[in-house]
């Protein structure tokens, strides 16, 4: 991976939620890195740590009670986290922007879908307010809504088109990199399709860069070119889709691929992964897996697993991998 | 779901223990707990505890200040007032928990049959509701109050006229959410009773506000039953009732503040331990917490 | 909106309607005769029964009603005292004013001083700020108006002598009768706003407007507070009607010649007109506030106007 080309690099990172007399470890040591043009899928249950990991690359998590207790994310070479907060709304809508989950509550009730496109264009861009308007009917027929809808309120769009409406607002900029946060997951199947088709087109004619975090492996097979296994707010396994998809090596991702029912096979029982994910306030020691791993060994309990590259690209949290591998 | 389990175990706590252990983490909530059982337990035992009897005068000792003989001073008939507020906490608290039940219970029903039946019921009702309404509070307090007379009991019915309104939209309000709710669809694929329905289903589910705003009522009741006994309807001298000794201290004022001063601070003492009692409760009863 | 307006306005007319039936029904049983107390202990009963048939007391119940209403609003007459013989609605078009001066400025002083504190008090949640605000307004809701008036009285009136204890002239005489129903209003206030903001600053779009690289104070002013204030315009009215009628005590204790003290002396010589106009007209005066405040409400919120904008938007626009 040469330098040039690396967009985003994140390096042990931690953050903690701190609510009363609790400490929840939302996300622990995380590595990343993300070539320009690439998609990055972020697979893992919910509350596994994924949107965590996306908003703070923006820095906008609620603070408090969120705090990042360690580590660095260089977005083109500068480290966000150190950046003053006037830089960083700079870069929030221009250079990173965010499609988040559920479309029925990410558009203000009261500001026509227009106007708020057209913010985002006058927050960057030096217009005036006619010019920001026509941007921001451009963007609207870029995803399919009639460029006249622009003085319609969000309470008038069915779902999916108001999803269309945040991806012209995450878009409006032509920002480099696209942190999609479970797109579809609130909308129908068949509007699901169209919005990843949307998605896909557009970041092949823009160029953008995308995170796309989702728990449902086969969009990330569809449209991703990485991906990264997040669990109990560590990433497990991190490669190409044809590492994770054949070659699979962290005993989580090979459950997550069992439990998926085999369409063609004479299946009795479902296979679900023994066990329930761990409570983030007081996460296991050792691997954070171990408590459900059917392959567990003693070294596993105690502990700090490391983070290993097992082929080119391919890396694994987990000691059966580099006891055999290595 | 995953964070709701204990780390101690698979443990399903009912939302009964639930609400205390959450309560009990308010200090506030807790203070305001303690205060007003303190009071209620005063002024039930007003007898044992009261230095002087509420109608004692000593005419030799009018307007003292306080003392070790008389901690808050004496009055205009040199009846001591510490006894006075031990004795009137006894009119204050009967008010406010008699005002309240009465509101309530009618309100509540009101609310359940206009939510639960429709239609035409519901109509009618909620136009009543809308009337009753549109005179302010107060005024209506005032109003009904003016008409009974003075008195404990007739205080009780003007105060809680006023306030039958806002238990029955909220639980009307929390009927017309449920009952389009899968369970309720479910009691009645079963045949369940249609009363059955309301106390074991949708009841239990509006108990959360109504007892909020239960302790909140009964605050805002001691606030309009001390006015209204200080504009002269209410409750009336020599009865001890923290309104009336306000507004028999009132013209003396000048010079003998420490009349109106202490039955001011009892009311404020009560109001207040009630509003923090009711802020807590909200809090631990709100499904969303504070994180 | 017209179309709502009216609408709106031909609601209110059986509301009213039916408040005037309210309150009569609810005078009629008032106890006591005001023939009797009119003429005194020394009259005889037929002088008694004489005024009773003068003041129309024996007619039956429906027959009274229905001329009091066309009284009311055919003729637009309250009737007169029975004590003085001076028509009653003159008499409240004259004190009208002062009580409703007080009320209003108490409202101003309410929402000019408890709406920052609210907002304050959300965007520094769980801060000494947040904290400390929310105690003070706790405080100011536990606190009765009349005691609050008796004390500032005390204080700046009798003991400073700084500001007139009593009467209506010049701003001086209505500072302290506002400050004390103001207080109660502006921790009322204070704490709905913040209970409002708090429950929109959760919202997602408020992040997507983070999200967006906007300036944190038109986060809070722009997005949030815009849509906490729609249900505490509501609020506002609503607390018009508890500031009328605290306006109304207050007047007892600051002596403000408004309709608290007429209502008040109307009560205690069971003038039935007196007290039967002075709450008709205060609940048609806040019948006609709420109405206000639900116009304003559908200027606001852009889902409820463009319901009644629809149409003309359609053969306009594209």
């Amino acid at each position: 991976m040469s330098s040039e080309n690396k967009l985003l690099e994140i390096r042990d990172l931690a953050i903690q939620y701190v609510a009363e007399n609790e400490v929840v470890r939302a996300v622990n040591h995380v590595n990343l890195t993300m070539n320009k043009g690439e998609t990055l899928g972020l697979v893992g249950e919910t509350g596994a740590g994924k949107t965590t990991i996306a908003k703070s690359i923006m820095r906008i998590l609620p603070d408090p009670p969120a705090k990042v207790s360690a580590g660095e994310i260089y977005l083109e070479g500068k480290d966000v986290l150190k950046l003053s907060e006037k830089e960083m709304r700079r870069i929030r809508g221009k250079k990173v922007s965010m499609i988040f989950q559920d479309p029925m509550t990410a558009l203000n009730p009261i500001y026509t879908v227009g106007e708020q496109i057209a913010e985002v264009v006058q927050l960057h861009e030096k217009v005036n307010k006619k010019k920001a308007a026509q941007q921001a009917m451009e963007m609207l027929e870029m995803v399919g809504i009639p460029a006249a809808r622009y003085h319609d309120y969000p309470h008038q769009f069915s779902g999916g088109m108001k999803q269309r409406v945040i991806i012209a607002i995450a878009l409006a900029c032509n920002p480099e990199l696209l942190l999609a946060d479970e797109p579809t997951t609130a909308l129908d199947v068949t509007i699901q399709a169209q919005v990843l088709d949307m998605i896909n087109q557009l970041k092949k004619e823009l160029g953008t860069s995308v995170i796309l975090i989702t728990h449902d492996l086969g969009i990330v097979a569809e449209v991703c070119d990485r991906v990264a296994v997040v669990y109990a707010g560590e990433i497990v396994e991190a490669g190409c889709c044809e590492d994770i998809f054949d070659h699979a090596s962290h005993p989580y991702t090979e459950g997550l691929f069992n439990s998926i029912p085999d369409i063609d096979g004479d299946v009795e029982r479902l296979n679900p992964i023994q066990g329930l994910p761990p409570n983030p306030s007081d996460l296991p020691q050792g691997c954070k897996f171990h408590p459900r791993c059917s392959y567990v060994l003693e070294c596993c309990r105690t502990g700090h697993v490391p983070y290993q590259e097992i082929s080119p690209g391919h890396f694994v949290r987990c000691h059966l991998q580099h006891k055999e591998g290595k | 779901m995953r964070g709701d389990m204990k780390s101690k175990g698979f443990k399903k706590e009912s939302m009964l223990s639930t609400t205390f252990h959450r309560l009990r983490k308010n200090r506030m909530a807790v203070l305001g707990l303690i205060f007003i059982v303190a009071m209620g337990i005063i002024a039930i035992s007003a007898p044992l505890i009261a230095p002087y009897g509420y109608e004692e005068q000593d005419l030799y000792n009018i307007f003292s200040k306080p003392s070790a003989n008389h901690w808050f001073g004496t009055d205009s008939l040199g009846r001591d007032i510490f006894s006075r507020i031990i004795y009137g906490g006894r009119y204050s608290l009967q008010i406010g928990f008699g005002a309240v039940a009465l509101a309530c219970s009618i309100g509540v029903m009101m609310g359940s049959l206009a939510g639960f039946y429709g239609g035409k019921l519901d109509l009618i009702l909620m136009r009543v509701l809308d009337v009753m309404q549109s005179i302010p509070g107060l005024l209506m307090s005032i109003a009904v109050s003016a008409t009974l007379g003075s008195g404990i009991g007739n205080c009780i019915i003007a105060l809680s006229v006023s306030t039958i309104p806002g238990y029955a939209r909220m639980m009307r309000a929390t009927m017309l959410n449920i009952r389009d709710m899968e369970y309720v669809e479910a009691a009645r694929s079963v045949n369940a009773k249609d009363s059955r329905i309301i106390f074991r289903h949708m009841l239990p589910n509006a108990l959360a506000p109504t007892i909020v705003q239960a302790t909140m009522g009964i605050a805002q009741a001691i606030l309009v039953a001390a006015m209204l006994s200080f504009i002269g309807l209410g409750v009336q001298p020599p009865t001890p009732e923290w309104g009336a000794m306000l507004s028999e201290g009132r013209n003396y004022i000048r010079d003998y503040p420490h009349l109106v001063l202490f039955p001011g601070l009892a009311i404020v003492l009560a109001v207040l331990s009630l509003n923090m009692l009711g802020d807590g409760l909200r809090d631990a009863l709100d499904p969303r917490l504070k994180n | 909106m017209i179309r709502y307006i009216v609408k709106r306005i031909l609601l209110m007319i059986p509301v009213i309607l039916g408040v005037t039936w309210l309150i009569f029904t609810i005078m009629y049983f008032t106890p006591g005769d005001p023939a009797r107390m009119l003429l005194g202990s020394d009259a005889t009963e037929e002088e008694i029964v004489a005024k009773q048939e003068a003041l129309g007391l024996n007619d039956g119940y429906v027959v009274r009603f229905v001329s009091y209403v066309k009284q009311v609003f055919v003729d637009f007459d309250l009737g007169n005292s029975y004590v003085n013989n001076r028509n009653v609605g003159t008499e409240i078009a004259q004190r009208f004013p002062y009580t409703f001066r007080v009320a209003a400025i108490s409202v101003v002083i309410a929402v000019l001083l408890g709406m920052p504190l609210g907002i304050m008090a959300a965007v520094n949640q769980y801060t000494w700020k947040d904290n400390f605000s929310m105690l003070l307004a706790l405080m100011g809701i536990s606190m009765p108006g009349f005691w609050v008036g008796l004390l500032l009285s005390l204080l700046f009136a009798l003991t400073l002598g700084w500001l007139p204890a009593s009467g209506v002239g010049g701003i001086a005489y209505y500072i302290l009768p506002c400050l004390s129903i103001g207080v109660n209003g502006c921790a009322s206030i204070a704490r709905q706003t913040r209970s409002g903001m708090l429950e929109v600053i959760r919202q997602d779009y408020v992040v997507t407007a983070r999200a967006k690289g906007q300036v944190e104070r038109k986060v809070i002013y722009g997005h949030a507070l815009r849509n906490a204030l729609i249900p505490i315009i509501t609020q506002i009215g609503t607390m018009f009607g508890i500031q009328l009628s605290g306006a109304m005590v207050a007047e007892t204790i600051f002596s403000i010649p408004g309709i608290g003290t007429y209502m008040v002396s109307g009560i205690k010589s069971r003038d039935y007109p007196v007290v039967q106009g002075s709450v008709l007209y205060v609940a048609i005066a806040f019948s006609l506030i709420m109405l206000l405040v639900d116009l304003v409400y559908a200027f606001v919120d852009p889902r409820i106007r463009a319901q009644y904008q629809k149409k003309s938007k359609r053969k306009g626009g594209a």
